[in-house]
């Protein structure tokens, strides 16, 4: 309204604008129709008196009253032209019967476009105005009505707001010492935990090793006599001819044996391989075999390619991890790979405490021929039980620090936060209120962040994590900012102003993009409200002055 | 020390400021700049055979042959009414026609009789009408010199850098040779040896720009020509390089660029212009050396050599000539001449609702607010999109209410999409442009895959404007016009951001028309503009893209520029030498499209754009938003008051372009077309005049405290518009500046008029009254004109209008008609009369038609000598007279 409402000044007019506005009330607007030149306001009126010359209001000069109004622009101020639109400067008054008066730049006055709701300010330009004050007057009223009672509903549910809201702050500061309390007590439980922990961790982990290392023993025995039974084995199929000796040609017969690999396997080279003698007993051939026994293939094998099943599970393996990495959460088609989740989940920590190893680890240890491990014997075990007794009890108490912690933390933000000069804002801490456009839901967790959530398909965009409040200096708790959202392309991060007004519910009724990347989001809610003045329908008639 | 204007245009910031310069070619990249940059000055290879010489009385032909290669070419000279020569050099015997441009000349320009002076073995002279102008034809090495008296105007192959490339049926390549028949080998190779004369160069039947192949069925086909301008020192034009409006000497000036126009005015004592109608893909090198002289040359690749060089005398007369060829500035409706917002893009209805009623809430008048491509449903042109556009007319009904008008974009690519009819229509008439393998040519522009309507076809084009009806284009009004963007046109994946120099259109290739594509669109959009309306309504249509002759169909924007001061300075010689070849009708993006302007940028950006022809605030897409009262209320007023300003003053603008209209003449004009004496005004470029009597010096640096204008003319005055100081002429006047400065002069001897009262639109001020601001000059005489009509209709050209020319002399203002055939009548009438430079008088009188005398009320203002007359109040379309006693 700045640029309609009039140039002039009107230092000592604060009585007489009383008594006016009395007048307004007391005979009604449409009666008082008082002689006066088009476009002045009645509280003008006094300025321009008939036949006596006019002196613009500035004071600059003084002109004969004919002039006022005669369609030419004498006075810088443009106050001889009120009701024309001569003067760049001037501006007009529309009585507006049965709605607000306003004040209208005098440019248009005739341009053909109706500005005035009572159609004087075309009164020469042939346009065709219908005078819509008393509709307008209605719905106005309405709509204060409306407003009003929204207001007076809200603010009553602000004050109930800003009580729960005390009592909320209270609790909180009973419970954050209470909390704080019970975490010193905590502390001195893991402490002394760690201590009975570590206490029992010792002797297992000697009583652990002590196994191990007894089965070390037991398995490089095995290890032997496996070889020993192989070497035998071996030495039965080269000797073709039963002689129980292996000979330069028996040996030949292995092309695998080639020493060199160079594709042909000479006399010589088995004979090498022999020793330097031509034949060798099964006594001899202990040192032959350990020559050969890493390239020797049995002649019962020889057929049947033994690495092939490895590739075969590697192949499959990355397929499906791909898979899950490219439906991280929603939809997992396998079954075995909800198994393979459910044994992620455990706390690999854990598994080297374990024992006895698993049955899946048992099974591909057969494979290696050399058995499992045994069970712990009682004493071992009894230890490692208790020692696992000891850690959990040890985890379970950190972990109940660190949530005290975290809550403590969040009790003194939420303590400390600006929910506004009465807390009536602290109700939303924590919530989240959502818009569903055609395109978009738009997702407004006050004092946490905005996103934007394609209604089909795509991923969420961050248009913002709280800022601070950002209304203007007067009414600071009128808008909230919400900065570094997702990065634009070529563009800013993402940021959402949310512009609070009185409504009786709590709820995100608009969105909008006025700037590339910069989000407008409308927000009603009772904590906003102000007590509703006094219904005074008079009110309105202030801005005439 | 005679200037030379070169007006050669290829115009359009877009190309050059904000796109990656990697996407153009250099020179040295394409095959035939290469080759004819590679000729070097000296003996040329062509000979003039006299023998052949055949003179009718409108023209002379004769052949020339190339010595090297025995190829003969056809030389016709023509005299053209009104002080032109044509030179046409083709083929005399082309393998096939090669492309002469069409369209581009208003008509097939009437002839004047050539005669015979002399002729010997060296050589003819012929007489160029009755003035002492004459040509010489040499014949060894061939050679034309345009002579006044004993001067050179210019010689055309001085350098001897005429070439022309013959068509030529393509050889078989060596490795084909080689495997073809045994037989044949030996022959094959004898052949291959022999066309080593011939020279065949990489480049000449294909060549490779990146990841894009250039085909050439035709082979090599490229021209040259060189022009010499003896005593020549400044040389103007060529915008795409416009930091200055001055050339510099240049070596070399990139071709492509989404406007050109291939007019060089070549000015010896203001004599000289020449536009070349050979069609597309520009070169022009120019060197200046130390003695005055400026060679220049063009380079095309394809088509014929078509040169009109006109030859002034004055560089009034060369806009003359220059519109008698290719026509004049279209006259655009009064609106389009007000303020333009413009933005990439108001985002829906509402946003359009807020933005208007945000004008009138601060008061800032605006004609046309505009939407940019996402109006569309998806970028699909001629529709809205459905939930952010879902009723366009009542959007449109909304600013008709207020006066208010739309431009809406209509780019010519068109989304491939069997559901959109518009695709469905050209399909099916096989109105799209075509690949080398007959397909329909595919780009990807905004809407992803798009075809391109081949606008070259004269049936493409009345289908294409029959779409602009109302019933075909769904949600459009009349006030609804039209803005066609990537019309070079844009194809984001073709080699140099364009076209497939391959693609078909019809017989031609791409090569042979680009430059004249964003010129048929624009053409064709205006023609569908005026077709809607039943040929009643002037059209308003903005292209970025033009051609010589596109100042017959609306209005240029720079392109794509930047919010950074330099870009703001270049907007002055860039328009500047927009105008020269008749294209008055532009402006650059106020505020700069791409970034955001600081505040004090963004003020004087609107103080230098309303004192331009097209005046559009316009942003890109990823910039905060820009309208005027979003940068405090001190800046809104600064914006508010220059916008004011436009408004009063458009009464001037619309009849600087009645008269660009009429005549030709640039409205925004470099001062030393006005004073082509004064040395001093032929570096300006910092400012300009609108018509003969306004000069602006817009402030274009930052922070600065002052500027110094040149004030020309030894015996002019000229008056501060804002303070009414007078100022003496050929001086440099130091101003000091604020925020809410703009330099600007009314030359003494002048009468402007203006409407005072600045409403909300123009048309809403159409029945306000004028204010006569009468500058005198030393001698104390003034002179102006008044032009009136309904400002949106043809019907000025059915004489419906008021002209009227407005004189002091001898203490008397007149008001005489200058259109005694013409009618109209208006509502308007004369409320204020300001004489500046005025002595006070004793008494006033008006005098009216019907003799009807009255005494007019006065105020002087001594300090300034101002008198201003107190409401004559007389219609503003009647003869009257105020005397001053």
């Amino acid at each position: 309204m700045s640029n309609s409402e009039p140039v002039w000044s009107c230092p000592v007019m604060k009585p007489c604008q009383y008594l006016l506005l009395l007048l307004l009330l007391s005979v009604g607007v449409s009666a008082v129709e008082i002689q006066r030149p088009r476009g002045v306001p009645l509280s003008k009126r006094q300025f321009y008196e008939e036949g006596k010359p006019f002196t613009c209001l500035d004071g600059t000069r003084t002109i004969p009253f004919d002039r006022v109004n005669d369609d030419y622009c004498d006075c810088h101020d443009g106050s001889d032209e009120p009701g024309t639109a001569a003067c760049p400067n001037g501006s007009f008054h529309c009585t507006n019967a049965g709605f607000r008066p306003a004040f209208i730049p005098s440019s248009r006055i005739n341009d053909g476009i109706c500005d005035c709701c009572d159609t004087t300010d075309e009164y020469n330009s042939g346009a065709t105005c219908q005078n819509t004050c008393r509709e307008l007057g209605r719905k106005e009223k309405e709509s204060l009505q409306k407003m009003a009672e929204i207001a007076k509903e809200g603010f009553l549910l602000k004050q109930q707001i800003i009580q729960e809201a005390k009592r909320g702050l209270e609790d909180k500061k009973a419970k954050l010492a209470d909390v704080q309390t019970s975490k010193k007590d905590l502390e001195d439980r893991v402490e002394a935990l760690r201590i009975v922990k570590e206490t029992a961790e010792q002797p297992e982990k000697e009583a652990k090793e002590r196994h191990l290392k007894a089965w070390e023993e037991e398995k490089a025995v095995i290890r032997m006599e496996k070889d020993k039974a192989r070497m035998a084995e071996v030495f039965l199929e080269l000797d073709d001819d039963a002689d129980d000796f292996i000979s330069v040609a028996e040996l030949l017969s292995h092309s695998e044996l080639d020493p060199d690999s160079d594709g042909s396997f000479t006399e010589a080279e088995a004979q090498g391989l022999l020793g330097g003698v031509d034949k060798v007993d099964t006594v001899a051939f202990e040192s032959v075999w350990n020559n050969i026994k890493e390239k020797y293939i049995s002649e019962a094998n020889a057929d049947t390619p033994a690495p092939v099943e490895t590739p075969q599970e590697e192949m499959r393996e990355p397929v499906s991890d791909n898979d899950s990495e490219q439906y991280p959460e929603d939809d997992i088609p396998e079954e075995e790979e909800e198994e393979d989740e459910e044994d992620e989940d455990d706390d690999p920590d854990e598994a080297d405490y374990k024992s006895p190893p698993t049955t899946q680890t048992q099974e591909k240890k057969d494979d290696d021929n050399e058995g499992t491990m045994p069970p712990y014997d009682q004493q071992t075990q009894t230890l490692i039980d208790s020692a696992q007794k000891a850690r959990n009890e040890f985890d379970e108490a950190e972990r109940a620090l660190r949530e005290v912690d975290d809550q403590i933390r969040n009790l003194e933000k939420e303590i400390s936060f600006d929910f506004g000069p009465n807390a009536e804002f602290a109700y939303l801490y924590s919530q989240c209120y959502e818009l569903s456009t055609s395109e978009y839901i738009y997702r407004l967790c006050p004092f946490n962040r905005v996103s934007q959530k394609p209604k089909y398909g795509g991923s969420e965009t961050n248009l913002g994590t709280w800022g601070k409040w950002a209304g203007p200096e007067d009414n600071v708790y009128a808008m909230m900012k919400y900065e570094h959202g997702t990065g634009c392309w070529q563009g800013p991060n993402r940021s959402t102003m949310v512009k609070l007004t009185c409504g009786k519910e709590t709820v995100v009724t608009s969105t909008s993009e006025p700037s590339r990347c910069e989000y407008l989001m409308e927000f009603i809610s009772p904590a906003v409200c102000q007590e509703p003045p006094s219904l005074d329908f008079g009110a309105h008639e202030h801005e005439e002055l | 020390m005679a200037p030379v204007l070169l007006l050669w245009l290829a115009v359009s910031l877009s190309g050059t400021l904000a796109v990656d310069r990697g996407n153009f070619k250099t020179c040295d990249q394409s095959a035939f700049c290469k080759r004819q940059r590679a000729l070097k000055p000296g003996e040329s290879p062509y000979r003039a055979l006299l023998e052949t010489m055949e003179l009718t009385n409108t023209r002379l032909t004769l052949q020339l042959i190339n010595d090297n290669n025995k190829v003969h070419l056809l030389l016709e000279l023509y005299r053209l009414q009104g002080n032109i020569t044509r030179v046409k050099i083709n083929e005399l015997k082309p393998l096939k026609p090669r492309y002469e441009v069409p369209d581009v000349l208003i008509r097939e320009p009437p002839t004047e009789p050539l005669s015979l002076l002399s002729q010997d073995e060296n050589g003819v002279v012929l007489s160029l009408g009755a003035e002492s102008q004459r040509v010489i034809v040499s014949a060894r090495p061939f050679r034309l010199d345009i002579m006044e008296g004993r001067d050179v105007l210019m010689s055309l192959n001085s350098r001897g850098l005429l070439a022309f490339e013959h068509l030529r049926m393509r050889k078989d390549t060596f490795s084909y040779k080689v495997t073809s028949t045994v037989a044949s080998v030996w022959d094959n190779i004898k052949r291959t040896a022999k066309e080593e004369e011939e020279k065949v160069e990489d480049g000449m039947w294909e060549e490779t720009f990146k990841s894009h192949s250039d085909g050439k069925p035709n082979g090599p086909s490229a021209i040259s020509l060189d022009f010499s301008l003896p005593g020549v020192e400044h040389v103007y034009g060529i915008p795409e390089h416009a930091d200055t409006l001055r050339l510099k000497t240049t070596e070399s000036i990139s071709a492509l660029q989404p406007g050109c126009v291939p007019v060089r005015a070549f000015q010896h004592s203001w004599k000289g212009t020449s536009l070349n109608l050979s069609p597309s893909f520009w070169d022009c090198l120019s060197q200046q050396y130390e003695t005055p002289q400026t060679d220049v040359r063009w380079i095309s690749e394809s088509g014929i050599i078509d040169v009109f060089i006109m030859l002034g005398p004055t560089p009034k007369d060369i806009f003359s000539q220059y519109a008698s060829l290719t026509g004049t500035q279209s006259f655009p409706p009064l609106s389009a001449l007000a303020y333009h917002q413009c933005r990439w893009n108001y985002n829906d209805q509402e946003d359009v609702q807020t933005v208007d009623a945000g004008f009138d809430e601060h008061d800032i008048p605006y004609d046309f607010i505009w939407l940019d491509i996402e109006h569309t449903d998806g970028k699909r042109y001629f529709t809205w999109d459905p939930h952010k556009f879902a009723t366009p007319k009542e959007m449109l009904q909304g600013l008709v209410d207020k006066k208010r008008k739309m431009v809406a974009i209509v780019d010519p690519h068109i989304k491939v999409d069997s559901n959109y009819k518009i695709h469905n229509e050209i399909r099916s008439r096989g109105y799209y442009i075509k690949n080398k393998d007959g397909g329909d040519y595919e780009g990807w522009c905004w809407p992803g895959s798009a075809g391109y309507p081949d606008f070259t076809r004269a049936d493409m084009r009345a289908w294409w404007a029959s779409m602009f009806a109302y019933d075909q284009y769904e949600g459009s009004m009349e006030n609804l016009y039209t803005w066609n963007d990537m019309n070079e046109p844009s194809v984001f994946n073709g080699p140099e951001v364009t076209m497939h120099k391959d693609a078909m259109h019809g017989a031609w290739e791409h090569r042979d028309v680009h430059n004249l594509y964003g010129f048929y669109v624009q053409m064709a959009t205006a023609e569908g503009l005026i077709q809607r309306s039943g040929g009643v309504e002037r059209p308003f249509v903005l292209t970025r893209a033009f051609f010589a002759g596109s100042q017959r169909y609306g209005a240029v924007w720079t392109g794509d520029n930047a919010a950074e001061w330099d870009h703001l300075k270049i907007s002055i010689p860039m328009c500047l030498s927009l105008g020269l070849v008749g294209i008055s009708f532009c402006g650059a993006d106020v505020g700069g499209f791409f970034k955001s302007p600081s505040t004090e940028l963004l003020v004087r950006w609107y103080q230098t754009g309303a004192y331009q022809p097209f005046f559009r605030a316009h942003a890109h897409l990823d910039t905060p938003r820009r309208e005027p009262w979003l940068f405090g209320p001190e800046n809104t007023a600064l914006i508010r008051e220059v916008v004011r300003q436009r408004y009063t003053l458009l009464p001037y603008w619309y009849q600087q372009f009645y008269h660009a209209h009429q005549t030709g003449q640039p409205v925004m004009r470099p001062l030393w077309v006005e004073y082509p004496q004064d040395p001093a005004t032929f570096a300006l470029d910092d400012e300009f005049l609108i018509g003969r009597d306004l000069l602006v010096h817009p402030v274009t640096e930052e922070g600065a405290r002052g500027v110094t204008a040149y004030l020309p003319g030894k015996d002019e005055v000229w008056f501060d518009v804002h303070t009414f100081q007078k100022h003496n002429g050929a001086q440099n006047l130091y101003i000091p500046v604020t925020m809410s400065s703009i330099p600007v002069f009314q030359r003494g001897g002048s009468i402007i008029p203006r409407k005072l009262r600045v409403r909300r639109s123009s048309t809403c001020m159409e029945h306000d009254p004028y204010t006569l601001y009468v500058a005198l000059n030393p001698q104390r005489t003034a002179e102006g004109e008044l032009y009136i009509d309904d400002g949106h209709t043809f019907n000025y050209e059915k004489k419906e209008f008021i002209h009227r020319s407005l004189s002091f002399a001898k203490n008397i203002l007149s008001s005489a008609n200058l259109a005694p055939e013409a009618q109209f009548s208006t509502r308007s009438w004369i409320e204020r009369i300001v004489i500046l430079g005025a002595s006070k008088p004793s008494k006033v009188t008006l005098k009216t038609a019907g003799g009807q005398e009255s005494q007019l009320e006065f105020e002087f203002d001594a300090s300034m000598s101002v008198l201003t007359l107190r409401k004559p109040g007389m219609n503003a379309g009647v003869d009257w007279t105020v005397t001053l006693q």
